[in-house]
């Protein structure tokens, strides 16, 4: 593979860019994999770079139904951030965040991570002593997090209303090392990378049936035929119920439809990511210059990537309330995820009743900040079997009770 | 923006009159259940890309709970029905099927 | 130079001159303009610059498809960014400023992107500012950030109101022009409620601008007729400056109307955001032409055909004087011929087809108009505006220049692609269409509602019929579709018979000329405000971004604040011929909504500042208003948190509170707290599987504390049952619960126990709720007189009905502080006259209203449980040592199973303690207790956390309470708390009631 840099670009250029390679090769399967997994979204591809990477498993196939990085990792608000509450959860989102400080030395592929900052506000005491907690909790985790007062909140985020009539901003739990990076640039650069340890990135190739012989599986059928693997990582997000179906078993999982719009772009006038959990709604500007919106997830179990639109009005008037500025943009475009909730509304990255087929899946709203972390610990689970980032998110804990609920400090978890 | 027709009250109501409440016809597990049927009950959804049934309550309505049956993957309603039932009624299931050929029906 | 012409405009009105200024300069233009025709007209051709390279950027369109032309319009409070001008009606005062460009539009510094373009191809960012990493987050993101973005920022609060408008109707039809027009006079007709929505400040669309006849009338006289006999329908509403912006399921329709935005500040919400329920949905939407890709397609003064014709038909705008037609179909030639009978010059007419023989192009060359066939414009000259362009054979490569041409102005045809936006945001599928070029909706694949059909139907050139003869049958048909779909039978039908130049067929042309090489590709503009190229498209083919997701994200093709409306299917036709293979195996990018951008001020409504949400108050609101209160959200309501005596801060008056409550008595309005009737022959047995402890063995008369638990075994909330009588119970819940455990009430009774006979009514607006708590609360209801009170006669935990003070009360003898207490509940109405009297009755006392704070502080100092402090949802009763008040003898109750599980039972579980510190201080609040080493992820163990900590004013000392591993078992051990600051602090565990341990003074 030919190495992206300065020099790359100068030498394109005088010869107009006719020369640069495919990021990724688009090959024939083969008739058999050491590993093969299902689902090439930002998960997915990590999985399968850090295999290769981290245990020199190199043999696999990432088989995707669309396109690659199409799914969620393509259409969420690229917020990225560890201050959260559980031991698990800041265990492996820290990983992820450190993971993303260098991802794209790594990959050489600038992901445009954009460590910018992060700012979580305190609008009812209830939640000041949420992340007070959070703040010592991190604390312990090792995890940078601090708690500033309003004035300082102001001083970072110059536009925003802290004294509004209803819920004036009490306090915000701050973390420096947040922030956002380029969704798309992620999957590609982790497929990229993959493509060129010889991976196999099947794109178009739906999965339409797990083959299993023993309580093992042994391949996958897919539109292109019959594909032979001696382990299986199943990381479809919305579509996990879907894929475990084929399987042979079931998974605690709900899908439902998650929204985000951006505005117009304009100058540069908000330099982190703001996040207002009381009224249910963050904002972020990209580099671009839209200010990129989210809120809560809708109610009810949909696979249509379209939401309702009451909830974009609560989304927006709460942002309005935080930041007037806003009421005189437009919004540009507005558009829906569907994402997987577990019972508890944290991940699963288990091993499943069959012995050679894991699962990685109930990101919920959460997934692209957690992608290298994720990719991480599911590929450590695959290889050795154990992995510490991946323990207590296994399939068990909801038979046992043991919970890993974010909510208690915040009323949303993304 | 979903419309279901609450079958108590008659209205056609707005999804932002309604309140989602999940998986319909689940059986309650209690004390002296398995694990393994107590963590059926509370975990294991259908979560079907499909032809579904499911909960809502008329929250800013009549305040009565209700059961739909929906498909997730176009949002075509097939009816709506009261709660106090195990079951899908009979009436409804062949609509879906006579509608939906490949649907496996009610499990 | 582009001018005003002499004569002719029709939407211009002379007689009335509208001054308005662009840049700081003062221009003139007339009623009717739009800011676009307006700075046409007085030659303004650059209007602003390219978002990548700075790159000069003239008007292309006229309409809402434009990419270029965009402002930030207005001043102060009504400053608004990327505001279009060709959409943007002129008014009096209008104050404009491109963007974009520093330090000015002639002159702007960011064009060196342009200089050194080459560097800068499709994702070139992605491939650099790799090393070294810290450059890219202080040197190389704060540049591209600043050179990105468009508009300027808004600084000041939106001085406008904006409301919402909620419509009902049959058939939506959207797009008033004559497709529109005729869908509603069908349905109409049909008596069906009928809604129209058109964008434009005008009825009519293209036709009166494309000389079309209806009935053997101009087109204009048709439109105005049909206007009138739908005015005349009590069935049909109308409405123009209304886009509809998004087509949601089950026939919901988002609309925005421009109320007042040519009007600011005359008193009228600026916009009104319509939510519809359509039944069916008529999207009489048009179509919109498409660019040609030739080098130097984007110099100022290469247009639109159809727009240079508006330009010249609706406004009376020249372009230039000399204007050179390119296209690649007859319906350019209308453009042609509408300059040349404004008496400017066109010189060519360059035609990509080998043959130009309909009529339109014979009119043309009657006209005296040349025809070059089977030609191409190689390269378009010019900078800052075009000078000429450079003739050569589309055929070949664009070497061999036949001809340079000059001229002021292009006009441009590339085809037409239909409108498909609102038939595809839910789903509504398209095919394409091998004759025009184009994606068309595919009738056979509708979009479908709640019923599962089709509700929406494209007509007329929106859906593919472009010829205009061909317009008015589509809608037609398509109207009828609708209409049966909705149920209405009888429709009867006239279509008028439309009278237009016969049009010979086009053919695609998507890169001109044909086999142009990479210079000309580097220059072939596809989208104008990101600056993407053809040979942008194509690398990103070359480099795997096949999808054309992947290719869209790449290049941003499409991704600008037009949403790629002129560039998406150029760029989608020259990626199926990068890729070799066919356009519809390619598809198109996901259309979303909003068709064009709608102001967020419009879409969050009315909703502001104090009705930011909705606001409940108790009976007492105004008073706590009126004496110093510091308020608390507690879900929609407001509490007082504290009062405060003038000066005093909150701390003080906390203090202060606690100590009168302790020392004399003291008053809180408890009306929040939830008040949920349960009655009927089986509420006693329903409370029992509700509450964890046994509810049907309570007397009438008493009351208990119980736990409610989720089916997950965690506690959820808590509160004191009274019995009314013997089928009657009174459950309090906690304030922000009200609301869920009566809707968990309901969940249960009409879905799983649906045969017990049980009804429940959430009565807590219904009641004032008044705490009297302290020594003297016995003394202070004694004075109101009423109820009997005394310590014999009412009890501990008793409750008694009758009157206090003459007023009808129900009074509960319960404590959350530990004092003598009675809480009254009088009826909503007579609540603030009760809090009046026992103010006054207390008076002698020292009566001091307290707030929500020192309710908490007196109850941490009770030991006793805050639902949300010691719970989080994770926590159950057993953590909280509340084991007394779960049932043993019951078989089952709501949680009960949950809390057998392995992670719940565990006797390792964190318990509930008290902390004091050694030294007396406040302990922080959230802190966690640390064990010895570390965890498989490296992070500190931990053994415990603080989940309540307050300075207590009766105990003069820091008091807490806290989550500790085997809490109880551990009395007197100190832990260590660490602090984010470094530091930490000790703490030892004790009895969590710091305060009347043996509870007698609650008892008095």
């Amino acid at each position: 593979m030919k190495r992206y840099s300065v020099f790359a670009i100068a030498r394109e250029a005088m010869r107009h860019h006719t020369g640069w390679e495919r990021a990724w090769a688009s090959p024939e399967p083969k008739a058999n994999y050491d590993v093969i997994i299902i689902g090439a979204g930002g998960h997915g591809l990590a999985t399968a770079y850090y295999l290769g990477k981290n245990f020199g498993i190199t043999n696999v196939a990432v088989i995707e139904k669309g396109w690659l990085g199409g799914g969620n990792t393509g259409r969420n608000t690229t917020i990225i951030r560890s201050n959260y509450l559980q031991d698990p959860s800041a265990a492996i989102y820290d990983k992820a965040l450190k993971l993303y400080e260098n991802l794209s030395q790594d990959l050489n592929y600038n992901v445009m991570f954009s460590p910018r900052g992060l700012l979580m506000l305190a609008q009812t005491h209830h939640e000041v002593r949420g992340y007070l907690r959070t703040v010592h909790a991190n604390n312990l985790q090792g995890v940078a997090t601090e708690w500033i007062e309003p004035a300082k909140v102001k001083e970072i985020v110059p536009i925003i209303n802290i004294d509004g009539p209803r819920y004036p901003v009490l306090g915000a739990l701050w973390q420096r090392r947040g922030g956002t990076a380029r969704h798309d640039a992620v999957a590609w650069g982790y497929a990229r990378a993959c493509s060129d340890m010889g991976m196999h990135i099947l794109q178009k190739t739906e999965v339409t049936g797990v083959r299993q012989e023993n309580g093992a599986v042994t391949g996958v059928e897919t539109s292109r035929g019959f594909i032979g693997t001696k382990k299986l990582g199943i990381v479809v997000a919305g579509h996990s119920g879907q894929v475990a179906g084929m399987a042979g078993f079931r998974l605690p999982l709900e899908a439902v439809a998650l929204q985000a719009l951006v505005s117009e772009p304009i100058k540069p006038c908000m330099d982190v990511v703001v996040m207002a959990n009381t009224v249910h709604g963050y904002m972020s500007q990209s580099d671009k210059g839209e200010m990129v919106i989210g809120g809560g997830t809708d109610s009810f179990n949909n696979f249509t990537q379209r939401g309702s639109f009451h909830h974009i009005e609560e989304t927006l008037r709460a942002l309005v309330e935080t930041f007037p500025m806003i009421s005189r943009l437009k919004m540009l475009r507005q558009w829906g995820g569907i994402v997987d909730m577990t019972g508890d509304r944290s991940p699963i990255i288990s091993k499943t009743p069959l012995g050679n087929c894991f699962i990685n899946c109930g990101w919920g709203t959460g997934g692209f900040k957690a992608i290298p972390g994720s990719g991480w610990a599911m590929a450590e689970l695959m290889a050795r079997g154990h992995a510490p980032l991946a323990a207590e998110f296994g399939l068990d804990r909801f038979r046992e009770g043991r919970f890993i609920d974010e909510s208690v400090a915040a009323g949303v978890a993304h | 923006m979903l419309i279901l027709e609450c079958p108590y009250c008659g209205v056609k109501a707005e999804e932002s009159e309604l309140a989602a409440g999940g998986e319909a016809h689940l059986k309650r597990f209690g004390a002296g259940s398995t694990d393994e049927d107590f963590e059926g009950y509370l975990f294991a959804r259908k979560n079907p890309k499909g032809v579904h049934f499911e909960r809502w309550r008329h929250a800013y309505g009549c305040g009565k709970w209700f059961l739909a049956a929906r498909c997730t993957a176009t949002l075509e309603v097939f009816g709506t029905y009261p709660a106090q039932t195990a079951e899908p009624p009979a009436d409804l299931v062949a609509k879906i099927k006579q509608k939906r050929p490949e649907w496996e029906g009610y499990k | 130079m582009s001018t005003r012409l002499s004569s002719g405009g029709r939407l211009i009105d002379r007689a009335r001159t509208v001054e308005y200024s662009f840049n700081g300069k003062r221009l003139r233009g007339f009623k009717g303009d739009t800011l676009a025709s307006a700075l046409l007209a007085s030659d303004q051709m650059l209007v602003g610059r390219s978002f990548k390279y700075h790159r000069p950027r003239g008007i292309v369109a006229s309409g809402a498809e434009e990419p270029n032309a965009l402002v930030g319009l207005g001043t102060g409070a009504r400053f608004e960014p990327n505001q279009r001008m060709t959409t943007t009606e002129l008014f009096d005062g209008l104050s404009s400023a491109s963007q974009n460009h520093w330090p000015s539009l002639e002159y702007d510094v960011g064009v060196l992107n342009n200089a050194v373009a080459k560097f800068l191809p499709a994702g070139f960012y992605y491939k650099t500012f790799i090393h070294p990493r810290a450059a890219w987050k202080h040197v190389f993101e704060p540049v591209i950030r600043q050179s990105a973005g468009l508009g300027r920022v808004p600084k000041e609060r939106d001085a406008d109101r904006y409301e919402y408008f909620y419509a009902h109707c049959d058939l939506l039809v959207v797009g008033g022009g004559i497709a529109g027009l005729q869908a509603a006079l069908v349905a109409g007709a049909a008596g069906a409620r009928v809604l129209v929505l058109e964008q434009t400040a005008h009825w009519g669309g293209r036709a009166p601008v494309d000389g079309v006849e209806i009935d053997g009338k101009p087109a204009e006289a048709w439109i105005k007729a049909s206007v009138q006999a739908l005015e005349k329908m009590s069935n049909v509403m109308l409405r123009r400056r209304t886009m509809a912006s998004g087509v949601y399921d089950h026939g919901y329709v988002l609309a925005d109307e421009k109320v007042a935005d040519h009007t600011p500040g005359d008193g009228r919400p600026r916009h009104r955001l319509w939510r519809i329920r359509a039944g069916r949905i008529v999207t009489a939407t048009g179509a919109i032409e498409r660019p040609l890709a030739f080098a130097g397609n984007d110099i100022p003064g290469v247009m639109l055909a159809s727009a240079v014709r508006d330009y010249v038909v609706n406004w009376a705008v020249s372009p230039g004087d000399r204007t050179v037609v390119v296209t690649n179909n007859d319906d350019a030639y209308r453009t042609a011929l509408a300059l040349k009978a404004a008496g400017l010059q066109v010189p060519a007419v360059v035609d990509a087809r080998d043959r130009a023989d309909g009529a339109l192009p014979q009119a043309a060359r009657a006209a005296g108009i040349r025809v070059l066939t089977g030609s191409a414009i190689a390269k378009a000259h010019g900078g800052k505006r075009l000078s000429g362009v450079a003739i050569c054979a589309q055929g070949g490569e664009g070497n061999a220049v036949t001809e340079e041409i000059p001229c002021e102005a292009v006009a441009m045809s590339g085809g037409w692609s239909p409108v498909v936006h609102l038939y595809s945001h839910c789903g509504g599928k398209l095919s394409w269409d091998e004759a025009h070029a184009m994606f068309r909706p595919d009738a056979a694949r509708p979009p479908t509602g709640a019923d599962g059909t089709g509700f929406v139907f494209a007509a007329g050139a929106a859906n593919g019929a472009l010829y205009v003869q061909d317009v008015l049958g589509d809608a037609t048909k398509a109207t009828i579709a609708a209409l049966q779909a909705a149920g209405v039978a009888e429709v009867e039908t006239v279509v008028p018979a439309v009278k237009a130049e016969v049009e010979a067929p086009m053919i695609p042309i998507w890169v001109m000329p044909q086999g142009a090489g990479p210079d000309l590709r580097m220059k072939m503009w596809l989208d104008y405000q990101n600056d993407v190229k053809v040979s942008d498209v194509q690398l990103a083919a070359r480099e795997g971004y096949e999808s054309v997701e992947h290719t869209k994200r790449y290049t941003t093709l499409g991704m600008a604040t037009d949403q790629g409306k002129l560039s998406n299917i150029n760029g989608l036709a020259v990626l199926s011929n990068a890729l070799n293979a066919p356009i519809p195996e390619v598809g198109t990018t996901t259309f979303r909504p909003p068709y064009t951008p709608v102001t967020i001020g419009a879409l969050a409504g009315e909703a502001r500042g104090e009705i930011f949400q909705p606001l409940r108050r108790t009976a007492i609101h105004d008073w706590h208003e009126a004496h110093g209160v510091e308020w608390e959200p507690v879900g929609h309501w407001r509490r007082p948190y504290c009062y405060k005596n003038g000066a005093e801060i909150a701390s003080a008056a906390v203090n202060r509170e606690v100590l009168a409550v302790r020392e004399r008595v003291g008053l809180l309005d408890a009306s929040t707290l939830g008040k949920i009737l349960v009655k009927g022959p089986d509420a006693g047995r329903f409370l029992d599987m509700l509450y964890t402890n046994m509810m049907s063995n309570l007397k009438p008369g008493k009351c208990r504390y119980g736990l409610m638990c989720s089916e997950n075994g965690f506690l959820m909330d808590d509160g004191v049952v009274a019995r009314i009588d013997e089928e009657t119970w009174l459950c309090h819940t906690t304030s922000g619960g009200a609301d869920r455990i009566h809707g968990w009430m309901e969940d249960w009774l009409q879905c799983e126990w649906w045969d017990w006979k049980v009804y429940t009514a959430n009565l807590t607006e219904q009641y004032t709720q008044i705490a009297v708590v302290g020594p003297k609360a016995r003394a202070v209801l004694e004075k109101l007189g009423g109820i009997e009170v005394s310590g014999e006669e009412f009890k501990f935990m008793e409750w008694r009905e009758g009157t206090l003070g003459g007023l009808p009360a129900r009074i509960f003898r319960i404590s959350f502080s530990g004092e003598l207490s009675y809480e009254i509940a009088t009826p909503a109405g007579h609540g603030r006259a009760l809090w009046d009297a026992l103010l006054k009755a207390g008076e002698e006392f020292g009566i001091t209203p307290y707030g929500t704070e020192a309710l908490h502080v007196m109850r941490a100092e009770k030991g006793f449980i805050m639902i949300g402090d010691e719970s989080d949802g994770t926590v159950i009763p057993q953590d909280l040592n509340l084991n007394w008040a779960i049932s043993k003898k019951k078989e089952d109750f709501l949680g009960k199973r949950g809390q057998e599980r392995s992670y719940l039972a565990d006797p390792g579980r964190w318990k509930l303690v008290g902390l004091e510190t050694l030294d007396g201080t406040v302990l922080p609040d959230g802190a966690y207790a640390v064990a010895d080493g570390f965890n498989a992820n490296g992070q500190r163990n931990t053994q415990g956390r603080i989940t309540s900590t307050y300075w207590s004013p009766t105990l003069r000392k820091g008091i807490a309470m806290a989550l500790v591993h085997r809490g109880p078992e551990r009395m007197g051990e100190v832990l260590e708390f660490p602090k984010p600051d470094g530091s930490s602090v000790k703490a030892k565990i004790c009895d969590p009631v710091f305060y009347d341990k043996d509870g007698e003074k609650q008892n008095v």
